[in-house]
C-alpha cells in the first residue's frame, strides 16, 4: 500500500473541499436545527486508497466463508426454526441499509462542515455494500436451504406484510422529515450506535449457535463498518449541542428515536433470539441479558450519559421504561406470541415451543410459564390442520389486539394502551410515548416552538384496515403468500414439510372474515370507545381478555 | 412451574437437549471415561465447556419434496433476460414502490406529507407514471399494479454494480495507481519532467481534483437519494464514489509529488482553483451543476454534457496529450484511471438510463423536449467554461495539439453521444 501515512494522506484530502464562489449547491432538505460553521475534523480519517482494498479483503473473507458453507454442507446442520425467522429479518434489513445510504445527502447542506462530508460519503457506499451483501446472503439461503418459500418472494412480502411494515420504519425514519432528526439522531446516534449491537452482534451469535455461521460472517463484516458510522453521528451530535437552541429539539428527537427503536428493534430481534433458537443452554444469555449488556451498559451508560455534561437531555425515564417493558412486562414474549397468533398473514414457518423451551424461559424469565405456557401448548396443539381453525380463531384466551398508530406493533402490554383522536380518526397507541410521538413530536409546532421541517406520520398505518371484511383465503392470495401448487400457504405454524400437514387456502376459506380493530373502533360511539378502552387495559398478560366483572 | 422447578429439571433438559448423533458421541465418551480409574479421570477430564451442540437437521435444498421445494428464483420481478442476473437479485425492488407491493404506502413523510421517492423529483417521465397510486381504503385490499407498473423499473445498470464489483474494481484501480507512482518514484522519473510541466501539474492537474470532489459529493452523492428505483440510485452512488476516489487519487498523487520534487508547491492547486481566471469558468459551471434540483437533469448535464465538453477536453485532449512530450509517463496513468471510470462505466449507465427515457413508449416526446431545454442551458455554459481553459494549452514547453483541435474532438465526441441517444445537436454547440 501507500508509503504515505494515513494521517498525512487524510490531512491532504482535506484540501479537496471548497466553498462555492458563484452558486450554492441545491438545498433540498430542511431542518429546524441551527449549526454554526466550525472546524470539525472528519472523525473517520478514512482515505479511499486504503478503504477500497480493506473492504475487498473483507469481501474475500465473506465470500470464502460462503463457499465453505456450501461445500461443507452447512445446511445439514442449520436449525429450521432459526432460518425461518431469517425470512422476515432478511426481507427487512436491506431497505434500512440502503436507506442509510440515501440519508447521507440530508446532512450535506444542513451540517455546514465539509470535513464531515467525506465520512458521510463513505458511509453512503458502506450502506450500499451492506444492502447488497445482505441480499446476497438471502439469495444464498434461497438457493441452498430446504424451504425457499418466503425467501423467493421476500421483497414483495416485506412490503405488504404487517411485520415487514413495522420494520420499514427503521428505514423510512432515516430519509424523511427534519434532516437532523432523521439522518443524524434517529439513524446514527440511536439506531446505529445503540441497536446495531443487538442486530449485528448479539443476533449473529445466536445464528452460530443454530448451525448458521454465514450470517455471523456477513453481519460481523457489516458491523465492522458501523463503528465508523457511529463516529459520524457523534461528530454531528457534538456540533448540534454547541448551539443551545438545539437542545430542546435534541431532547425531543432522542425521546422519539430511542422509543421507536426500542419498540421496533426489540420486538423483532428479541423474538428472533428468544423464539427462533434451539440453543437452550441455561448459561447462554437471554435477550434481556444481552440488552442489558449491549444497550443499557454499553450505549446508555458508556455513550449517552457522558454527553449530559454537554447539555444533552437524556431520556432516562424512557430507557428505564424500555427495560421495564422487556423485563417486567414481557414485551418480547408478547410480540412473539402475537407474531405466532397471526402466523397465517406471514411468510415463514413458526415452530411451536416445546417443554425444553418452556424450561429455559422459566429459568430466564421466572413466571413465564404461568403467563404464556398454556397459550404455547394450544399453539402446538393447533399447529397442524385437524378440523379446527388457525389459533387466532380458536378460544385460547387471546384477545386480538389493536395496532399502535405510531410504531405499528400492536398494543400488547394491554395496561399501557392509550387512545387519541388525530385528524378526525380515533387511534390506539401501545404506550404514552408512542402517543406523544404522533400527537406532539411529529407536528409543525413543538412546545410552542415552530418546527416547520418536522416530518409526518403518513400511510395506511393499520394493516388490517385494507382487508376489513375479507375472507382470509383472499387476503393471503392478495398478498401472494401461496406456494407453487396454488393452494399451500407459505406460512405454517410448524416446521413439518409433509404436504398433508400443511395449511392451505381451503382451510382459510372456512374461517371468519378479517376484522380491522381500528375500523371497528371508529364505528363506536365516544362512550363505547371509552368503555372499550377501559376494558382493554384490564386485559393481559399474554393477550388474555379482561376478567369478567363479578 | 416455578423457577426452582425449572432449575431442578436442569439435568433432564441437558439430556434431552442433544440430537441423536451427539447423543451417540456422548455415550461413547461416557463409556471411555467409565473405564478409567477415578483419580485419572479427575486429572484428565477438563470441565465440559458450555457450547452449542451441533445437530444434524438435514435442512439442505433437495432433502424433501413439497410445494415450492424447487422454487429457487425470486418471483416478484421480471428479469431483463431469461434468467435473473446476480445483480438483479441483489438490487431490484429493495427500494419499494407504492404502485407495486407497498400496500400501506410510505409511513413517514417530509413536512409537506410526501414520503419515499416522489416521481416529481425529476421532470422526466416514464410510461405509466401518470396512473395514480392505487387507492387503499378500508376493504380495498393491497394489490398494486402488475410489476413493473411503470417504466422507471425497466432500468438496469449495464455495469451490474453491487458490492462485490464496487470494491473489486476500485481496489484494483488504487492498487495499480499506487504501483505506477511507486515505480516512477523508484526510477526517479519525476526528474525527467520539464520545469514548466512541474508547474503545470502542481497547478492545473491539481485543480481538477476539486471538480471531481465537488461533483462527486454534491451532485452524485446528493442525487442518489432522489431517483425512483434502487437500480438508479445504486448506479449513481457508484458514480459518486468513482469521482471521490479520482479526486483523492489526484490529491495523494499531488502529495507524493510534493515529497519527490523539490520546489513542487503542494498547495498551488488551491490557489489555482480559487484565483486563476482560466479555471473560473469551470468552477462556475461545476457550482451551477451542484445547484440543479432535478436529479435526472443533474446526471444528464454532468455525464452527457459537462464530461465530454469539459472533462474529457481537459483530461484526454490536454493532460494526456501533453504529458509524454514533457517527460511525464506517470500523470496519464493517474488521470487515465479517472477517464476510464467515466468513459466505460459512468457514461455507460447514463446512456442506458436516458436511452429508456428518450425511447419511452409513452413519454418519448415529452422527455426529448425537456432534454432539449437542458441542452440549450448546459451546452453554452460548458462551451464557455471549455474556452476559458484555452490559456492552459500554451503553458507546457512541449505543446499538446492545438486547443481548437482538442475542442473539436470534444464536440465531435459529444455530438456522437447525442446521435447514439437519438438527440438533436443543439445550435449552441457551434458557439
Amino acid at each position: 500500500m501507500s508509503r504515505q501515512s494515513v494521517a498525512k494522506a487524510h490531512e491532504k484530502i482535506q484540501e479537496l473541499a471548497w466553498e462555492p464562489l458563484y452558486h450554492e449547491p441545491v438545498s433540498q432538505y430542511g431542518t429546524d436545527y441551527t449549526f454554526q460553521k466550525a472546524k470539525k475534523r472528519d472523525p473517520l480519517k478514512q482515505v479511499l486508497r486504503s478503504y477500497f482494498p480493506m473492504e475487498e479483503e473483507k469481501d474475500h473473507r465473506v465470500y470464502g466463508a460462503a463457499d465453505g458453507a456450501i461445500r461443507g454442507n452447512m445446511f445439514r446442520q442449520v436449525q429450521e426454526r432459526w432460518l425461518e425467522w431469517q425470512k422476515l429479518f432478511l426481507s427487512i434489513i436491506p431497505l434500512p441499509e440502503i436507506s442509510a445510504a440515501r440519508a447521507m445527502p440530508l446532512l450535506f447542506r444542513t451540517v455546514p462542515n465539509p470535513e464531515l462530508h467525506n465520512g458521510q460519503a463513505i458511509q453512503m457506499i458502506d450502506e450500499v455494500r451492506h444492502s447488497t451483501i445482505q441480499q446476497n446472503l438471502k439469495r444464498l439461503y434461497m438457493n441452498n436451504y430446504i424451504d425457499p418459500a418466503g425467501f423467493n418472494n421476500s421483497l414483495r412480502n416485506f412490503q405488504n406484510d404487517y411485520c415487514g411494515t413495522i420494520g420499514r420504519q427503521f428505514a423510512e425514519g432515516f430519509i424523511t422529515g427534519d434532516a437532523i432528526t432523521a439522518a443524524s439522531v434517529y439513524l446514527t446516534v440511536v439506531a446505529e450506535t445503540a441497536f446495531t449491537n443487538v442486530l449485528f452482534v448479539a443476533m449473529p451469535a445466536e445464528a452460530a449457535a443454530n448451525g448458521d455461521y454465514l450470517l455471523p460472517t456477513v453481519f460481523h463484516s457489516v458491523q465492522s463498518d458501523e463503528s465508523r458510522h457511529i463516529s459520524n453521528g457523534y461528530a454531528t451530535l457534538l456540533m448540534a449541542l454547541a448551539d443551545e437552541g438545539n437542545h430542546q429539539l435534541l431532547e425531543r428527537d432522542l425521546r422519539y428515536a430511542w422509543w421507536n427503536n426500542h419498540r421496533v428493534v426489540d420486538a423483532a430481534i428479541g423474538t428472533f433470539i428468544e423464539y427462533g433458537t434451539k440453543d437452550r443452554r441455561k448459561d447462554r444469555e437471554s435477550y434481556a441479558e444481552m440488552w442489558r449488556r449491549w444497550i443499557y451498559d454499553d450505549y446508555y451508560r458508556s455513550y449517552l450519559v457522558p454527553l449530559e455534561k454537554y447539555g444533552l437531555v437524556i431520556p432516562h425515564d424512557l430507557i428505564e421504561e424500555s427495560w421495564n417493558q422487556i423485563w417486567n412486562k414481557g414485551y418480547v414474549h408478547e410480540v412473539a406470541q402475537f407474531f405466532c397468533t397471526g402466523w397465517l398473514a406471514n411468510y415463514w414457518r413458526m415452530d411451536p415451543m416445546t417443554d425444553k423451551d418452556f424450561e429455559w424461559f422459566e429459568y430466564k424469565y421466572p413466571g413465564w410459564y404461568d403467563k404464556y405456557g398454556a397459550w404455547w401448548e394450544n399453539y402446538s396443539r393447533l399447529s397442524t390442520p385437524n378440523g379446527h381453525h388457525p389459533i387466532v380463531f380458536e378460544d385460547v384466551q387471546y384477545q386480538y389486539p389493536n395496532r399502535c398508530w405510531t410504531c405499528m406493533v400492536p398494543c400488547l402490554v394491554r395496561e399501557d394502551m392509550v387512545m387519541a383522536e388525530v385528524d378526525g380518526q380515533t387511534c390506539t397507541y401501545c404506550h404514552e410515548a408512542c402517543r406523544w410521538t404522533d400527537v406532539e413530536a411529529f407536528r409543525p409546532t413543538y412546545q410552542g416552538r415552530e418546527t416547520p421541517n418536522m416530518g409526518q406520520l403518513i400511510g395506511k398505518r393499520e394493516w388490517e384496515t385494507l382487508y376489513h371484511g375479507w375472507n382470509w383465503a383472499d387476503v393471503v392470495s392478495d398478498m401472494g403468500y401461496v406456494r407453487d401448487d396454488g393452494k399451500t400457504l407459505v406460512a405454517q405454524p410448524h416446521l413439518n414439510l409433509d404436504p398433508k400437514k400443511m395449511w392451505t387456502l381451503d382451510h382459510l376459506r372456512r374461517c371468519p372474515p378479517l376484522q380491522s380493530p381500528n375500523v371497528l373502533l371508529n364505528e363506536m360511539s365516544p362512550d363505547e370507545q371509552k368503555a372499550f378502552h377501559a376494558n382493554y387495559i384490564r386485559g393481559g398478560p399474554a393477550g388474555r381478555p379482561a376478567p369478567a366483572d363479578a | 412451574m416455578t423457577a426452582e422447578e425449572a432449575t431442578g429439571k436442569d439435568n433432564d433438559v441437558q439430556a434431552t437437549d442433544v440430537a441423536q448423533p451427539t447423543d451417540d458421541a456422548q455415550a461413547i465418551e461416557e463409556k471411555t471415561h467409565a473405564a478409567k480409574p477415578i483419580e485419572e479421570q479427575a486429572e484428565t477430564d477438563p470441565q465440559e465447556r458450555s457450547v452449542p451442540k451441533p445437530a444434524f437437521t438435514d435442512a439442505e435444498a433437495g432433502a424433501k419434496v413439497f410445494p415450492d421445494s424447487t422454487a429457487r428464483t425470486h418471483n416478484y420481478f421480471t428479469p431483463k433476460k431469461r434468467k435473473a442476473s446476480h445483480y438483479e437479485d441483489v438490487t431490484v425492488e429493495v427500494q419499494p414502490d407504492p404502485r407495486h407491493y407497498l400496500s400501506q404506502g410510505w409511513l413517514y413523510g417530509f413536512a409537506d406529507g410526501r414520503g419515499g421517492y416522489p416521481l416529481e423529483w425529476t421532470a422526466m417521465k416514464a410510461w405509466g407514471v401518470d396512473r395514480p397510486e392505487p387507492e387503499r381504503f378500508p376493504g380495498s385490499g393491497g394489490k398494486g399494479y402488475d410489476w413493473p407498473a411503470h417504466g422507471w423499473h425497466e432500468f438496469r445498470d449495464p455495469n451490474e454494480e453491487w458490492e462485490l464489483t464496487i470494491y473489486r474494481y476500485n481496489a484494483n484501480v488504487v492498487r495499480q495507481i499506487n504501483q505506477n507512482i511507486e515505480t516512477a518514484r523508484q526510477a526517479k522519473a519525476f526528474e525527467q519532467w520539464n520545469p514548466n510541466w512541474v508547474t503545470f501539474v502542481e497547478r492545473h492537474v491539481g485543480a481538477w481534483m476539486h471538480v471531481e470532489h465537488g461533483l462527486g459529493l454534491y451532485l452524485f452523492a446528493n442525487a442518489q437519494r432522489r431517483a425512483p428505483t434502487n437500480m438508479h440510485n445504486n448506479a449513481i452512488s457508484v458514480n459518486s464514489m468513482h469521482k471521490l476516489r479520482f479526486a483523492q487519487d489526484l490529491a495523494l498523487y499531488n502529495l507524493t509529488l510534493s515529497e519527490e520534487i523539490e520546489d513542487f508547491d503542494g498547495a498551488a492547486h488551491v490557489a489555482t482553483w480559487n484565483e486563476d481566471s482560466a479555471w473560473q469558468g469551470v468552477r462556475r459551471v461545476a457550482e451551477q451543476l451542484t445547484g440543479i434540483d432535478d436529479w435526472a437533469e443533474a446526471i444528464f448535464a454532468a455525464n452527457v454534457v459537462f464530461e465530454p465538453l469539459v472533462g474529457e477536453l481537459f483530461r484526454s485532449n490536454l493532460v494526456q496529450q501533453a504529458s509524454p512530450g514533457n517527460g511525464d509517463f506517470v500523470t496519464p496513468t493517474v488521470v487515465g484511471a479517472g477517464e476510464l471510470d467515466y468513459a466505460t462505466r459512468d457514461l455507460r449507465y447514463t446512456k442506458a438510463m436516458f436511452d429508456l427515457l428518450i425511447n419511452d413508449k409513452e413519454f418519448a416526446d415529452h422527455n426529448k423536449q425537456i432534454i432539449d431545454q437542458w441542452l440549450s442551458v448546459w451546452v453554452p455554459r460548458c462551451i464557455t467554461a471549455a474556452r476559458e481553459l484555452q490559456p492552459l494549452w500554451s503553458q507546457p514547453d512541449s505543446k499538446p495539439p492545438r486547443f481548437e483541435d482538442g475542442l473539436d474532438r470534444a464536440k465531435s465526441r459529444f455530438s456522437g453521444l447525442l446521435s447514439e441517444l437519438d438527440l438533436q445537436q443543439p445550435k449552441e454547440l457551434t458557439q
